[in-house]
């Protein structure tokens, strides 16, 4: 599937609808979302904005490296995975391997910005514990000073920060954006509460899509941290007395649901959490029952996560089908909908 | 609304009128983030703050400026997040003395329209579509008489905040329902660093502090239920609801 190559505007977007039940494949627009829903239907989102994530440093030595950020851990430490000298434009795949670090060598980032590794992970000497020179306004400050959008090879110009925002992202907890949320502008949004469908928020440290190391890589995603609002968990419950469906918006709201059901015995409960939960084939899914998400590779992570929510032969088709009508992949590509009774 | 806990975001906070507010708010129990482009300014009032016991964060930054909007926003969220609460008081006057229309410089008044109504269209933009879906959030935008009379030699600074009023209004009735409210507020002349830029013969004596106009928006926002969606408000002749509990703190902080 060909990428989207940069930021499109958010509407016109198509939509590939798979129905399990139905085993069937429709072509539509994301702008029909109203009509392939119900009154009644739960969309949950993930209001996680994406924060600058990339950040171009110097190792000891003056190695240049690039740290992406994976995430915060509750001790104030952040996860990070290393690369050598470059930057997106070069495929993650063929970068230059950082030079290995020890704990407690310094990168430094720029004059208001450096940090100290505090653990380096057995499972890769790529990936990293770091902490930071500094907390709290000083640290959020430079970190938007000096951090870039995490982006790859197939897009062909730097993002800014407001391309990867979805249109309602509020705490940074995400280090890629959460784009499946990316077309849900406010007129469809309205048009959905206009046909009865109600939406309601968690928030969902969505992690790194790749590193270009095949060992890494067969580890994503690593555990993300994940809030439910009370309000959220009351959405699901009386959502589903009254016989309505859950449609996750993305794959890090079906983690962070699931994830929460798997925690506390097959319930969400409201609160934090973090899940290490891999969503795959022969997973069942307890809370969510259909999915809007991007247009997958057979190949990432996120596209695994499809096989809980779809036959092989249906994925395999809809993948081909979406092949052959020249759909796009990737963040600003596409979209598709799985969801038992989308295709009457 | 309430403030216990809220997440604040408050441009203009580091003197005037957004100071005290932003005090008065930490007072309340809301988690502060004070936006400003003088750092000591700022930090004299995240130390008053603090030292009250309230909770206050720093951020240094022009809100005329895009390209500081998204990570204003990124930041307060992160320190102060969700954040439930938006007021903005940062504003320029464009050049000071005043000017003529005539003698106004065209990049001065784009700068002026920068930072007083691109700024809070922006930084509204990228914090309000989170409390749209939380289905609750409160937006303050800080006005003036200059936004209604024709005062000769405040041209660009009433036009802009005549705009701000509209967008304030527009704003309301996009949004309501949703249980994001958005306010105006003209908070009447006060002794500021602004009125003495703009109008350095005038008695400072004579003039209320912005305390006064402070207690009167914080009134406002406790009881912004009561307040007409993207309503144009004069502070000095706005009264609380008789029956909110919004009243009595409204009368208690003004006596």
């Amino acid at each position: 599937m060909k990428p989207a190559t940069g930021p499109r505007d958010a509407g016109t977007e198509r939509l590939l609808i798979l129905d399990p039940q139905a085993g069937a494949i429709r072509h539509a627009l994301v702008g029909d979302l109203p009509g392939l829903l119900r009154a009644g239907d739960l969309l949950v989102v993930n209001d996680a904005a994406t924060l600058p994530a990339s950040l171009a440093g110097t190792a000891p030595g003056g190695a240049r490296v690039e740290v992406r950020l994976a995430g915060e851990n509750p001790d104030g430490t952040w996860r990070a995975v290393l690369f050598g000298a470059g930057d997106w434009r070069t495929p993650t795949e063929h970068r230059p391997a950082p030079p290995p670090l020890a704990p407690g060598d310094r990168i430094d980032f720029a004059p208001d910005l450096s940090a100290r590794v505090e653990h380096v992970a057995t499972l890769h000497t790529r990936l990293v514990e770091l902490r930071f020179d500094r907390d709290g306004a000083a640290l959020w400050t430079a970190l938007y000073r000096h951090g870039r959008p995490v982006q790859y090879s197939y897009l062909t110009a730097p993002l800014e920060l407001w391309s990867v925002q979805t249109p309602y992202a509020a705490r940074p907890w995400a280090v890629e954006a959460p784009s499946a949320g990316r077309p849900l502008r406010f007129a469809l949004l309205s048009a959905l509460a206009r046909r009865g469908v109600r939406i309601a928020t968690l928030t969902h440290a969505a992690g790194l899509s790749s590193t270009g190391d095949v060992a890494l890589d067969a580890a994503l995603p690593l555990p993300e941290r994940f809030e439910i609002p009370a309000a959220t968990v009351d959405a699901i419950r009386t959502t589903r007395a009254a016989g309505g469906r859950i449609v996750a918006v993305g794959t890090t709201v079906v983690r962070a649901l699931e994830g929460s059901a798997a925690l506390h015995h097959g319930a969400v409960v409201p609160g934090a959490g973090v899940t290490d939960l891999v969503v795959r084939k022969g997973f069942r899914p307890r809370v969510v029952d259909g999915l809007f998400t991007g247009m997958h590779e057979p190949t990432a992570s996120h596209f695994e996560l499809l096989h809980a929510f779809a036959p092989d032969e249906l994925l395999d088709r809809a993948y081909a089908e979406a092949e052959e009508h020249a759909y796009l992949g990737h963040e600003f590509g596409d979209a598709s909908l799985l969801l038992a009774g989308a295709v009457s | 609304m309430e403030l216990h806990r809220a997440g604040a975001v408050v441009t203009g906070g580091g003197r005037g009128l957004g100071a005290a507010v932003a005090e008065r708010l930490a007072r309340a129990g809301a988690r502060v983030v004070l936006v400003a482009r003088n750092r000591a300014e700022l930090d004299l009032v995240a130390a008053r703050i603090r030292s009250e016991g309230g909770d206050a964060h720093v951020l240094v930054a022009d809100v005329g400026d895009k390209r500081a909007v998204y990570p204003i926003a990124g930041a307060a969220e992160a320190l102060a997040g969700p954040i439930d609460l938006v007021v903005h008081a940062a504003s320029d006057l464009g050049h000071v003395p005043l000017r003529l229309l005539l003698d106004t410089d065209c990049e001065e008044l784009e700068h002026v329209l920068a930072v007083n109504v691109l700024g809070p269209f922006r930084l509204t933009k990228a914090l309000a579509g989170s409390m749209v879906l939380r289905g609750r959030g409160t937006v303050v935008n800080v006005t003036s008489d200059a936004s209604v009379a024709a005062y000769p030699r405040w041209g660009a600074y009433g036009v802009s905040k005549a705009a701000l009023d509209h967008l304030g209004r527009i704003w309301g009735a996009e949004l309501a329902g949703t249980g994001v409210r958005f306010v105006t507020v003209d908070p009447g002349e006060m002794d500021t660093k602004m009125h003495a830029d703009a109008m350095p013969e005038a008695d400072r004596s004579t003039l209320p502090s912005p305390d006064v106009a402070a207690d009167r928006i914080v009134a406002m926002i406790r009881a912004i239920e009561s307040v007409p969606d993207g309503a144009r408000l004069e502070a000095s002749s706005w009264t609380p609801p008789a029956s909110t509990g919004a009243t009595a703190e409204g009368k208690e902080t003004r006596s």
